[in-house]
């Protein structure tokens, strides 16, 4: 990572106009529809001055305050995950041709992409998305595609939610890789450091001034601050053996009376990647278009195979999702399927929140 | 393809006309279908043959009165495939709001001048609970996507997948905020079939349901949630019999919410 350097709030649209200078589109973030949405934007002007974010569990509002400040919210409902693993997108096409037929893959976009406002938990979130569409002798051509066109610009996060658990898995509040460029929010600009060299390359062209020790105490100050003010944690970093010993604890029946089984969770999730393939054919069956679109294990289909249903209730459903996520994870990528980024929590509807379950599912039994 | 040309079947009953619509609006699909199979019977469309036998009956709209209930035992013993396209073929529709209401009669003498002419059933009745139904097409309309889906499915005798993921589903695939947890709105998504395509949070309202109870409908919780949100028990009680008043899950819903002396 290179030396930290400074570059004053006025100065945040060179960024802009550097980047769409090299042909990026920037997708960052905006105060829309009551949230913080990543959005196309062209001007730093767009981006979510004065607004903060007050988040619990099953509450989003948007609310404003006096300062400058363009980045003091921790995050919205999505964020990188949209731009790599589409929410559905065409594979292919196939056509009859006589006794035969033809297959024509569908080419995903490919356009260069630069992602601003990126926090820690969604790099550690990517970094586990690359793994399981890029991991392996299979590599998801679609995702990859995308994923390669990709130019990250962190902010780190300096203003968590109380919903937010990432210094507790160790995921943030502070991005420590994965990034191209990571700046840090103080009251009149930006410290900016590369972790790239496409991010050293960008720096050449801003008009930077060296970071002042005062400013760097300052950075340092805001991102202890973001850590210790977190109060949800995960009761352990490792849960698989605790909650695999827990599958008949009766807090799975409790859980599944107050959930709704809608699959928001796993579709703010930023590390959820199940998806389901449907097939859309032409009225004459001529040709068909195999389709693959974001799924859930809450919904109706993921557990349905041939004639069978094998998750009918919302307990199984819940049991899996948070078994995949905080044990079976671990089998599957070495690590939890966890970066407590809190969207589970603040965009349930009913508000349950997976640092609680957790905590009562893996509590000491007498 | 069947070696016969296949023939179709569009039939109406207590409906607002609306899910023949996903039909007619169908533009080049429609005059594809024309191409692939004979329609018999639309008196929308124009074609009258009521009591042809065809290997696909759509039916639109609710059994609700002595002749309905008739006409749809000629339906099904003439139909290969009947398949229920919309809220009130599927449900009961919106007019099932008046099943059980004991001052219906009166109601009847308010609106009617000739209140002695009007014969009905007590309930509006799904399709289903007079005959066999092959598919049931939920919403409140139908779309053309999802019937000619299942149209093209039932020309190859594949039997309709019928989804029933939540609203939620394709709301988040769209990208939008949650309007329950953003802005307080009493949302049916989380309990609602999709098939919209979220129209409502999509311009920041709150799901109507018309697309009837999704999979697992966890109505209990979503109430509870209405209560937090601050909505009066009545409020809640109405909010579950929007498009689909019938349907078991809603009605039971709402019925938690009812005061029982109103009855």
């Amino acid at each position: 990572m290179s030396v930290p350097v400074y570059l004053p709030r006025p100065q945040l649209q060179q960024l802009f106009d550097v980047l769409i200078g090299y042909g990026y589109r920037i997708i960052g973030p905006v105060a829309r529809d009551g949230a913080i949405s990543y959005d196309e934007i062209v001007s730093a002007s767009a981006l979510p001055w004065g607004i903060r974010v007050r988040q619990e569990a099953g509450v989003c509002r948007l609310q404003t305050a006096s300062d400058e400040r363009g980045f003091a919210w921790a995050n919205g409902p999505q964020a990188i995950k949209p731009l790599v693993f589409a929410p559905l997108e065409p594979l292919w096409r196939m056509s009859r041709r006589g006794a035969n037929f033809e297959v024509e893959a569908v080419k995903a976009e490919e356009r260069p992409t630069a992602v601003l406002g990126v926090r820690a938990c969604d790099l550690a979130a990517l970094a586990l998305q690359d793994r399981h569409f890029l991991g392996g002798a299979h590599v998801d051509a679609h995702y990859a595609a995308r994923r390669e066109g990709l130019l990250l610009v962190a902010v780190n996060c300096t203003h968590p939610a109380p919903t937010c658990f990432c210094a507790s898995t160790g995921d943030g509040p502070q991005a420590a890789s994965g990034f191209d460029l990571a700046l840090t929010e103080l009251d009149d600009g930006y410290t900016v450091s590369a972790g790239s060299q496409v991010g050293e390359g960008l720096l050449s062209h801003l008009a930077l001034l060296p970071a002042t020790p005062s400013q760097l105490a300052g950075v340092q100050q805001a991102l202890h601050h973001a850590a210790a003010v977190q109060t949800r944690k995960l009761p352990g970093s490792n849960l698989h053996d605790v909650l695999l010993a827990r599958l008949d604890h009766p807090r799975w029946q409790e859980v599944a009376e107050r959930c709704l089984a809608c699959g928001n969770c796993t579709a703010v999730c930023p590390t959820c990647f199940c998806h389901a393939e449907t097939e859309q054919a032409t009225l004459d069956a001529g040709s068909s278009t195999h389709r693959r679109e974001w799924d859930s294990c809450f919904g109706e289909r993921h557990g349905y195979i041939h004639g069978k249903q094998l998750r009918p209730a919302t307990l199984q459903r819940y049991r899996q999702w948070l078994t995949h996520k905080l044990a079976t994870w671990h089998e599957q990528y070495g690590r939890s399927g966890c970066v407590g980024c809190g969207r589970c929590i603040a965009w349930c509807p009913t508000g349950i929140d997976i640092t609680e379950e957790a905590a009562a599912l893996c509590a000491p039994q007498p | 393809m069947n070696e016969h040309r296949p023939r179709i079947a569009v039939h109406k009953f207590a409906s607002c006309d609306g899910c023949q619509l996903a039909l007619l609006n169908a533009g080049e699909a429609f005059l594809e279908l024309t191409r692939l199979a004979d329609i018999v019977h639309f008196a929308e469309a124009g074609w009258y043959e009521p009591a042809a036998a065809v290997d696909i009956a759509f039916v639109e709209g609710s059994i609700s009165t002595p002749e309905d209930v008739e006409r749809i035992r000629a339906v099904r013993a003439s139909a290969r495939h009947l398949v229920t396209i919309g809220a009130c073929a599927t449900a009961g529709g919106l007019q099932a709001l008046r099943n059980g209401l004991t001052q219906s009669a009166d109601w009847l003498a308010a609106v009617y001048a000739s209140p002695e002419y009007v014969r009905s059933l007590p309930d509006s009745q799904p399709v289903a609970a007079h005959v066999a139904v092959d598919v049931e097409l939920w919403g409140c309309p139908v779309t053309t996507e999802q019937v000619l889906a299942a149209t093209g499915d039932l020309l190859r005798d594949i039997a309709p997948a019928i989804l029933a993921e939540p609203v939620c589903v394709q709301c988040k695939q769209r990208g939008l905020a949650c309007v329950l947890v953003s802005r307080g709105e009493p949302c049916l998504g989380p309990v609602t079939r999709g098939g919209c395509g979220a129209l409502c949070p999509a311009v920041g309202r709150a799901c109507y349901g018309c697309f009837g109870p999704a999979g697992l409908p966890n109505t209990a919780a979503l109430a509870r949630r209405f209560e937090d949100l601050g909505l009066r028990r009545e409020d809640i009680a109405r909010r579950f019999l929007f498009i689909t008043p019938a349907a078991q899950p809603f009605r039971d819903a709402s019925r938690r919410y009812q005061d029982p002396e109103r009855e």
